[in-house]
């Protein structure tokens, strides 16, 4: 098993150069760009912090790089940090007192939820600026220009192969940190772990901050790559709720279940879009909402939740055969 | 009436009855005593289905207890006041009797129970439209054996009816349980007061650590040197 | 005062009615059931559509097509209660709240599936009535008398029947009802009817004055969780009281700026009271 991993590494560095069509390698960069928006949802949510508002974070990264390009001539390279830096704000201004005051659950789902239609709405509010509910385009330049972050697929296989890795790493890292035990402990009784020393609230900020971050960045991303935004696709309700159920359906527990849950519903939704066509404009999502609400009763884990389940078990059983012996 | 054999139940890997055996005969006053986690109240939880056996008899006038739904139970004739009383709060006191009615059976004879229960208890009627919540401790635990009543149990399960009262308020209480008595109710009494609860009932139990450890009359009971020292303090 | 204002106040307070009655439904279903059904507007959705497609194919009379909706809404209740609430009713509540929320993406794209993303109306025309220089549309006036009508009748419900009491008690003390002889589960499915069957109603209400679209529920889904939670999830006055305050937020707000910037005013108003008073206006301490 061990040895297999370097192979898989290097199977992804190949996608690029086989004779696969641009309508092909165009879905595998949307499941790597979206796998790294989930992966960033489940930093927090895997603690029980079920955030309903990280639209509002993917369209802050995205709409304030687009428009200060678009109206300023500002390089992405400068004004995805800037969205970055506001998304984190942002999460901090929400985040402190719903940390501070205890806001979980349901409440916690609903600020959030509140969050990103204020967003929404104050990106179609202003549509003299943002073009509304019609979307915006970034303005184009030739591809392959780096000050633009503008790219031909080629390139962007390997920037959305390159932010999903990095996304891997942070949540690796915060796996193994001890800001993961602490915010398990949190999540299983706040009270206990604010009596056993824990800084309930510098933690809790601590992970919604790295994910508000991640999340605003791959917004920015997305954006650029499709060169088009819109703020029900980009900010609202939906797109909300489209994090939180790839990400639960993957299994947020796991490092790759985000990637997972990318993987089956892009797929599935581009699947059941070329299996049904437009004439029945609506057949995919339908499949598709039957299939969460299924995952979410019967396999809350999610699919790599329940793989990983059934490895351990056997693993276990492998192990106490020979000691039994 | 009611008979139990063999009863162990508890909370998941806990057991709190072990092998608990209990008769109460039709018009009988009978007390379990004991210290505090016993099991009395579990016994007394298992008699009216809020939690399952896991093994052993119950039998209600002939028929296995153990097969009927919880919610079925106070259909077949007992009715449980609960430790701490359990009053809806913020019901009125008249909406608290009217959901001891519940029971099909029960309501169409609402109107006359009602009046039955407001004579037992004039205090009642005083404050019928009053949030049970607002009432004294005294005033709640008339509220929890009226509505307890309103569905004309053949068997009455009370839980330390006395608990969390001024010492004043449990005479009162008492005399209610006495009243009770004098009705014709079958009663089954959990009682950590343990002098009073023995003036009052036929036959007592003493439940320790979830096994009867001795049973018989009230006034056999008060004589023995053994429950003297450990109950009554003498 | 500025006529136009007046209007918009007026406006408000009818729109207000009906936002009631899907926070008083919404309410009901937190309070007792314990859970948040996030696809509550789209069953408004499905109600609009009931009553649409009985009448425009069928030419079923409007007041038939909008008891019809109000039947088939409750049905939808019960059936959200007994296939996704029931299954999981023990596990994390906010699995059951996306368990609704993947509900709320089935909803919007069988609508579409089955009418398409058009806009579309029963083709009423109701006429508008004139009250001194104010000009009031007699579709609202008429979904504001529906809906207050509809609220004291559910308010004699769960004042004087049975049911309707247990309904009020099980949130009070749940195992104690079972003493009582009642059956917790069948509370529920009685709650998630009537929950369906308000939310049928304001379908029916909302039909006269609004397009019905697939995403029609988001418009004013948030606003109702915002108005349950604004006045003590659980509370029934405090949400008849907030839905008023929101909608007056909405009407003034979009009189002065422009109706997004109303619902973003209103949304961070949600905000700030849940941080200030989380028990919400109404909430005693917890």
């Amino acid at each position: 098993m061990k040895a297999g991993w370097p192979l898989l590494g290097a199977a992804l560095l190949l996608p690029p150069f086989l004779p696969i069509s641009d309508y092909t390698l165009h879905i595998i960069i949307l499941v790597l760009l979206w796998a790294f928006v989930y992966t960033s949802w489940t930093i927090m949510g895997r603690f029980g912090l079920v955030s309903l508002g990280h639209g509002a974070f993917l369209g802050l990264g995205t709409y304030v790089t687009a428009l200060l390009w678009n109206h300023y001539g500002l390089t992405p390279w400068a004004g995805i940090p800037l969205g970055v830096v506001v998304a984190v704000a942002v999460a901090l201004v929400i985040g402190y007192p719903c940390s501070r005051l205890k806001v979980v659950g349901h409440y916690f789902a609903l600020v959030t939820l509140a969050l990103t239609e204020v967003v929404r709405l104050s990106i179609v509010a202003w549509r003299d600026v943002t073009g509304g509910s019609l979307g915006m385009t970034p303005n184009a330049v030739p591809p392959e220009s780096i000050v633009a972050l503008q790219f031909t697929k080629f390139t962007w296989y390997w920037v959305a192969l390159g932010v999903w890795a990095l996304g891997l790493v942070v949540w690796h890292r915060v796996d193994r940190s001890m800001t993961r035990s602490a915010m398990d402990a949190i999540a299983d009784d706040e009270t206990a772990a604010a009596a056993v020393g824990i800084n309930v609230t510098l933690q809790k900020l601590l992970v919604t901050t790295v994910s508000a971050a991640l999340t605003a960045f791959g917004g920015a991303l997305i954006g650029q790559y499709q060169m088009y935004i819109n703020p029900d696709t980009m900010a609202g309700v939906g797109v909300s709720l489209q994090i939180v159920f790839a990400a639960i359906s993957g299994g947020m527990y796991v490092i790759l279940g985000p990637t997972v849950g990318a993987i089956l519903t892009i797929v599935l939704q581009e699947f059941l879009r070329v299996l049904f066509g437009t004439r029945c404009i609506g057949a995919a999502a339908t499949i598709y909402g039957i299939m969460l609400i299924v995952f979410i009763i019967f396999m809350p884990a999610g699919i790599c939740g329940v793989i990983v389940a059934r490895m351990r078990k056997r693993r276990a059983v492998a192990a106490a055969a020979p000691a039994a012996g | 009436m009611l008979e139990i054999a063999g009863l162990e139940a508890g909370y998941g890997g806990f057991r709190a009855l072990h092998g608990v055996a209990l008769t109460v005969r039709a018009g009988e006053a009978v007390a379990v005593v004991g210290p505090n986690g016993a099991g009395k109240t579990t016994l007394m939880r298992v008699i009216s289905g809020l939690l399952a056996p896991v093994a052993g008899r119950l039998a209600f006038e002939g028929a296995d207890l153990a097969a009927v739904p919880p919610h079925r139970i106070v259909e077949r004739g007992i009715a449980h006041v609960p430790e701490n009383r359990r009053l809806f709060p913020r019901l009125s006191v008249e909406e608290n009797l009217r959901m001891g009615a519940f029971a099909p059976a029960s309501r169409p004879h609402f109107t006359e129970r009602l009046e039955w229960v407001y004579s037992l208890f004039p205090r009642m009627r005083e404050r019928r439209a009053q949030l049970a919540g607002t009432m004294s401790g005294g005033e709640q635990q008339m509220c929890a054996i009226g509505r307890a009543l309103m569905s004309k149990p053949k068997l009455l399960l009370m839980d330390e009816p006395s608990a969390g009262l001024a010492p004043v308020i449990v005479d009162q209480v008492f005399d209610l349980v006495r009243r009770i008595r004098q009705e014709g109710f079958t009663v089954l009494i959990v009682e950590q007061n343990v002098r009073q609860v023995l003036e009052l009932v036929d036959r007592a139990y003493v439940l320790e650590v979830g096994t009867i450890r001795r049973s018989g009359s009230a006034a056999a009971l008060q004589a023995d040197p053994a429950i003297r020292e450990a109950y009554l303090g003498i | 005062m500025d006529i136009f204002l007046v209007e918009a106040i007026v406006n408000g307070l009818l729109l207000g009615g009906v936002l009631a009655l899907l926070a008083l439904g919404l309410n009901l279903i937190f309070g007792v059931i314990d859970v948040v059904w996030i696809a509550y507007a789209e069953l408004v959705m499905c109600g609009m559509y009931a009553i649409y497609w009985l009448h425009t194919y069928y030419g079923v009379p409007l007041p038939a097509a909008a008891v019809i909706a109000v039947l088939f809404v409750a049905l939808l209740g019960v059936l959200v209660h007994k296939l996704i609430i029931a299954p999981i009713l023990g596990s994390a509540p906010i699995n059951q709240l996306l368990a609704t929320g993947g509900l709320l993406f089935f909803l919007q794209s069988f609508a579409t599936l089955l009418f398409g993303a058009d806009f579309r109306n029963v083709g009423l025309r109701l006429p508008i009535i004139e009250v001194g220089e104010i000009f009031v549309s007699f579709a609202r006036l008429l979904a504001f008398g529906v809906a207050l009508v509809g609220m004291v009748g559910l308010w004699l419900f769960l004042k004087r029947t049975y049911i309707g009491i247990a309904i009020r008690a099980i949130a009070q003390d749940r195992e104690v009802m079972i003493l009582m002889g009642v059956d917790p589960q069948r509370v529920y499915l009685v709650t998630s009817a009537i929950g369906g069957g308000l939310a049928g109603l304001a379908a029916a209400l909302l039909v006269l004055q609004y397009d019905v679209h697939p995403s029609i529920g988001l418009s004013f889904g948030p606003i109702t969780f915002m108005i349950c939670v604004l006045g003590g999830l659980g509370s029934m006055i405090g949400g008849f009281v907030a839905a008023f305050i929101m909608s007056q937020i909405i009407a003034i707000g979009g009189f002065y700026t422009s109706i997004e910037l109303s619902y973003v005013l209103a949304f961070l108003l949600f905000i700030v009271m849940i941080f200030v008073r989380p028990q919400g206006i109404f909430g005693g301490r917890s």
